[in-house]
């Protein structure tokens, strides 16, 4: 909300320091965003007095002028064709700088000195949009009376401090003028002080024989005010009103449409001008929109409404979209005579439903949707149109038409100064309560068993006990409360089992090389085709965003392969060398399409490398490293096929039997897609599962009591025998006394036979109670030798 | 035979100063200290000795005896350490030569997030998570913003059904652990966040907030205060300052934004903190008695406040970072310097 400090000095007697205002008004609540200052570029620049206007001697397009501007007479030349001796006008005198910060300084315009320069309004920083079109041609041609050599930013007010306000959606009351003249009052403890409105009401006829009004959707229309005035005259409204709007950031159009939004600004009571004549019958009637009934608003857009809609007619037509933009059909235009201005109180939400409905928005529907106070319709009516007599817009007809169904008086909300202080940790009096409160103007009534506040209509955010307190915190001052901790209410503080092995899975990730990335939830559609996955794949059942910012942030994301590997792609093409990356976050998945309950967020990782000295083996070491630290044992790998992955090269990874992931090298088409010119090592493991498996418990064993025997045993077996599968019928040959297995060698290569490789283990056995003979070992060795050549015909490498 | 062992004595500790290797000490030790060495020799002429001259030489050769002995070992340790700093000096090794340190990183979003978590968790807190896809009546209406409430037009909403939308705020987990919980408790909720922003250098359609929550009785203002200035010079440091400003969200009443004195100037005033001295870094208050009423607790019985704050605002301050993609851009140039 901009606020020019020139206005808000009709109400309160502003304090001079703008740093302590708006300091200060920060602390009680009106937060503020940006000061802006007016007219501070335009210096050096005088009213001035044409004398002598002549044909310039060297260029047809060119006047050279003689100006008074008081202490001399200067000559200057112009190129503008309005003006003419006697006139008075704005001069830029050498050294001058006007709108924008461009300087002025004394030239020669084809050999004819120049002392200056004759303004334009723009050039003093107008916006010319709502100027008589004989000021927005040339130069701006100053009233008569205007005095010789004053500084034009005196004369014409240029120079004012505007502060731009946050308005929190509560603080309705405070979308004008005088609702934060009201918090400058109450801030500084200063008197608030609104004009008296008296109205002349020259008109011989009574605006209750001229209109009806018909409130037929009373749910959403709570008062219609309507006030009418003839024999108007449109033209521009007064400059100092321009001004006003202008900084305000309010176009100027003409009087009477400026006199709305003047008096929207200064009271927050949205008007409206009808053409009088346009409206059938002079009956104003307020209803809910037909189904595909029709409008063409004042932007010239055509509309569609329907039911939902709240609708200003008569009696064959919409006239406005009500609280949101007036109908052309009944615009003000130069040949209107008579209008209706119209003063009202719509039902919020309907509104914001038909704003965002239409896709419209507008200062007025802007403020009908927090909530405007019902007893301001008729103050704002007649605000506008003492204006109207002022301005000598138009004769206002007496009397007026009020229809008024939603009658509000106001509120009344018991408190208790103890209950304040008890939340504030204060120690405020019951005195200093209600004086705050008598500075907010809510007055309050001493009763038997407490206070009760009498919360004036302006105020609708206040409705309960809660919001009283508020009102005294902000204006005790926040910076005055005590800063305590918590007595009591002992809790106890931590993280539960599953927080710290996650904990514990990102250091141990980092403390291996691992780099954490964040990427978004939601992904494109196409990421399921990028990683190769089928028509009927499960993840293409992903839950779509009904309003995605775009179609590649449109679906939640079923799997965190595809952000790893934009991620991977990214950094490569950046000439990133060796990449070691991990993901933790949640897929979504819905138990059904559409969505009738919460999907299943199951939190997942993902692990992604790439570079010259990896492969799948180091991929898969971070994973059982992974395993060993949270004690999960009872873990596989298993050779597998998946369509994201290397056909030889992916293991399917189960913990007690459930599938927890895939790891594996990226298949090369979806490398492919990805643009990614290198062999990349992925896998994405179910969190949820990993994270439940995981265990605290030690289970400490004593050492062993007697010596252990070692021995090597190397083997040669077709290439694709798994190593898995020759440790398991290791294992259970080797039985209870076989304490070890580790394949230390795998050899392929010029001894030994093709299609065939050599795998080199080291054996360790050890009985609980006693030392092993060389005879004992011998008789398992022989045992497992055996049972390798029945079922991988092994052969020993010797 | 008194001049031999003076003799035997001075030769010997001649021929050691020479010595430097020790082989030859072994030998020479041999030959003159061994079995059938010198000193042996000498001594066996003792028996033409007179018995009164007998235990004075003897003691004299014992004496040369022990001189002897403690010169072979002194100089033997000599040897030795001279041969092995001869060793090591072949051993040498260009410390200088780099090496590259394996260790990766943590996202600075989770890094500032373990931080505040470790804060509260000091003060008593437990880490709950919620739905990132969330029902309307958790995001909003439990929240004292029911439908067409103003409210909800500061924050552009995802929607995936009616009622089921990508949660704009972290605030949803009060409701269910309100639910869910009896007071007293305490908890903190991080978390992702998702407001229909188009990403530029401050938006972001997806982001990262914690909510935190207090409930129990007797609860202050004051205690909302010191807990929030305690947190802040936790993470930002001692001396930083604190200020409550009053503001409205509608789940609290009273509210309050919380600024912190700028990083930058310190409360001079600069481009970063908009010349104000302050930078906005959090929002509060104390609970609504409306959503104490959502949940079935009774607002005259208990009460308690709530709080939350943007992680990447306080990672951006924090680090200094000015571009808030750089987060979600994976950049492992940016990533390592975490």
């Amino acid at each position: 909300m901009l606020v020019p400090i020139s206005w808000l000095k009709d109400f309160v007697d502003v304090p001079q320091d703008i740093n302590e205002l708006t300091k200060r008004l920060t602390m009680s609540g009106s937060n503020v965003e940006s000061i802006q200052q007016w007219g501070q570029d335009i210096k050096n620049v005088v009213v001035g007095l044409i004398t002598k206007v002549e044909k310039h001697p060297n260029a047809d397009k060119l006047l050279v002028t003689r100006v008074n501007v008081g202490s001399e007479e200067l000559q200057i030349v112009t190129g503008a064709t309005n003006i003419k001796e006697g006139d008075k006008v704005p001069v830029a005198l050498h050294g001058a700088t006007i709108a924008g910060g461009k300087k002025i300084k004394r030239s020669k315009l084809r050999q004819v000195e120049s002392a200056g320069m004759l303004c334009s309004a723009e050039e003093l920083g107008f916006d010319d949009h709502g100027l008589p079109p004989e000021i927005q041609e040339g130069i701006f041609i100053l009233p008569e009376d205007a005095p010789i050599g004053a500084d034009i930013k005196e004369y014409l007010n240029l120079e004012d401090t505007v502060i731009d306000f946050e308005i929190t959606p509560n603080r309705s009351d405070c979308l004008s003028i005088t609702g934060m003249a009201r918090e400058v009052a109450a801030t500084f403890k200063l008197d608030f002080h609104q004009p008296a409105i008296s109205l002349k009401e020259e008109a011989e006829k009574n605006a209750q024989d001229l209109a009806q009004i018909h409130i037929e959707a009373e749910d959403l229309c709570h008062r219609y005010v309507a006030r009418i005035v003839e024999d108007v005259v449109i033209k521009p409204s007064p400059l100092w009103m321009q001004r006003r709007l202008q900084t305000c950031g309010v176009r100027p159009i003409n009087n009477i449409v400026d006199i709305t939004n003047y008096v929207m600004l200064e009271l927050g009571q949205p008007l409206h001008a009808f053409d009088f004549d346009k409206v059938e019958g002079g009956s104003i009637i307020v209803r809910r929109g037909k189904p595909s009934e029709k409008i063409e608003t004042l932007d010239g857009v055509t509309r569609e409404l329907n039911e939902n809609m709240l609708v200003i007619a008569d009696k064959n037509k919409p006239l406005a979209v009500a609280g949101v933009m007036g109908g052309a059909n009944s615009e003000i235009t130069s040949s209107t005579n008579r209008i209706l201005l119209e003063s009202a109180n719509f039902l919020g939400s309907s509104i914001r439903q038909t704003s965002r409905q239409l896709g419209l928005r507008s200062e007025s529907s802007m403020r009908f949707e927090k909530g405007i106070d019902p007893n301001l319709c008729l103050k704002a009516v007649d605000r506008a149109c003492e204006l109207i007599e002022q301005f000598g817009a138009g004769k206002v007809l007496k009397g007026y038409v009020d229809v008024f169904p939603g009658k509000t008086d106001p509120k009344v909300v018991p408190f208790s100064p103890e209950k304040i202080n008890k939340v504030l940790g204060t120690d405020i009096s019951s005195d200093e309560i209600v004086q705050i409160l008598n500075r907010l103007e809510i007055k309050v009534n001493t009763k038997d068993d407490g206070f009760e506040a009498v919360v004036p209509t302006f105020r609708m955010d206040i409705t309960q006990e809660a919001d009283i307190i508020e009102e005294i915190a902000r204006m005790y001052g926040y910076d005055r409360l005590p800063i305590t901790l918590p007595e009591g209410n002992v809790t106890h503080g931590g993280l539960n089992s599953e927080q710290k092995h996650l904990r514990d899975i990102k250091d141990l990730l980092v403390y291996s090389g691992y780099s954490e990335i964040y990427t978004f939830s939601f992904v494109s559609p196409k990421v399921f085709d990028n990683i190769n996955a089928p028509e009927d794949s499960n993840l293409r059942q992903a839950i779509r965003i009904l309003n995605p910012l775009g179609e590649d942030h449109s679906i939640m994301r079923t799997t965190l392969m595809p952000n790893m590997l934009d991620v991977i792609r990214f950094n490569l093409s950046h000439k990133a060398q060796e990449l070691k990356l991990f993901e933790v976050g949640a897929v979504y998945l819905p138990k059904k399409l559409p969505l009738e309950e919460l999907p299943y967020e199951n939190e997942r990782i993902s692990l992604g490398l790439c570079g010259e000295t990896v492969n799948f083996y180091d991929l898969k070491q971070i994973i059982e490293t992974i395993f060993f630290n949270l004690r999960i044992q009872n873990y596989k790998f298993i050779q597998a096929k998946h369509f994201a992955f290397h056909t030889g090269r992916c293991a399917r990874i189960e913990i007690d039997g459930h599938v927890i992931g895939y790891a594996g090298e990226v298949h090369p088409d979806v490398l492919e897609n990805y643009e990614i010119g290198k062999r990349v090592y992925l896998a994405e493991l179910d969190l949820d599962i990993v994270l439940s498996r995981a265990s605290e418990k030690i289970d400490f064993k004593p050492l062993p009591r007697f010596p252990a025997s070692d021995r090597d045993l190397a083997i040669v077996v077709q290439e694709k025998v798994l190593a898995a599968d020759v440790i398991e019928v290791m294992k259970e040959n080797g039985g209870e006394l076989l304490e070890k297995v580790e394949l230390f060698d795998v050899y392929q290569g010029s001894q030994i036979a093709k299609g065939h490789k050599s795998m080199a283990f080291s054996l360790i056995f050890r009985a609980e109670d006693r030392t092993l003979t060389d005879e004992e070992v011998n008789e398992i060795i022989e045992k497992i030798k055996t049972g390798l050549s029945e079922k991988f015909g092994a052969t020993l490498r010797e | 035979m008194r001049d031999d062992l003076m003799r035997l004595k001075e030769n010997t500790l001649q021929a050691l100063s020479d010595l430097k290797d020790m082989d030859e000490l072994n030998k020479l030790r041999v030959k003159i200290l061994g079995k059938k060495g010198e000193l042996t020799q000498i001594l066996r002429g003792m028996a033409r000795l007179s018995p009164e001259e007998r235990p004075v030489i003897g003691k004299m050769a014992n004496e040369i005896k022990d001189e002897l002995e403690s010169k072979f070992s002194e100089k033997m340790q000599l040897i030795k350490k001279a041969v092995q700093e001869q060793k090591m000096q072949q051993e040498f090794i260009d410390v200088t030569i780099p090496t590259k340190p394996s260790i990766g990183s943590k996202h600075p979003l989770t890094l500032v997030l373990d931080e505040i978590r470790d804060i509260f968790i000091g003060l008593g807190y437990e880490v709950v998570e919620g739905p990132e896809i969330e029902l309307d009546y958790y995001n909003f209406e439990a929240l004292n913003t029911p439908a067409d409430h103003p409210a909800r037009d500061l924050q552009d909403t995802f929607y995936i059904t009616e009622n089921i939308l990508l949660r704009t705020q972290t605030s949803p987990v009060q409701v269910r652990t309100m639910e869910n919980k009896k007071p007293p408790l305490k908890i903190i909720a991080p978390g992702r966040v998702f407001r229909s922003d188009t990403v530029d250098a401050t938006h972001s359609p997806m982001f990262h907030q914690v909510e935190g929550l207090a409930v129990g009785e007797g609860f202050t203002m004051g205690d909302l205060k010191g807990t929030l200035v305690k947190f802040v010079q936790e993470m930002f440091g001692h001396d930083r300052k604190a200020r409550f400003r009053p503001h409205f969200f509608p789940f609290t009443e009273p509210s309050a934004e919380m600024d912190i004195s700028c990083i930058v100037c310190s409360g001079k005033g600069c481009r970063i903190c908009s010349y104000t001295g302050w930078l906005e870094i959090l929002g509060c208050g104390m609970v609504h008695p409306n959503v104490f009423r959502y949940v079935g607790l009774d607002p005259e019985k208990v009460n308690g406040f709530a709080f939350g704050m943007g992680v990447e605002r306080i990672a951006m301050l924090k680090y200094g970072i000015n571009d808030l993609r750089l987060f979600f851009e994976n950049d492992v140039r940016f990533l390592k310097q975490f």
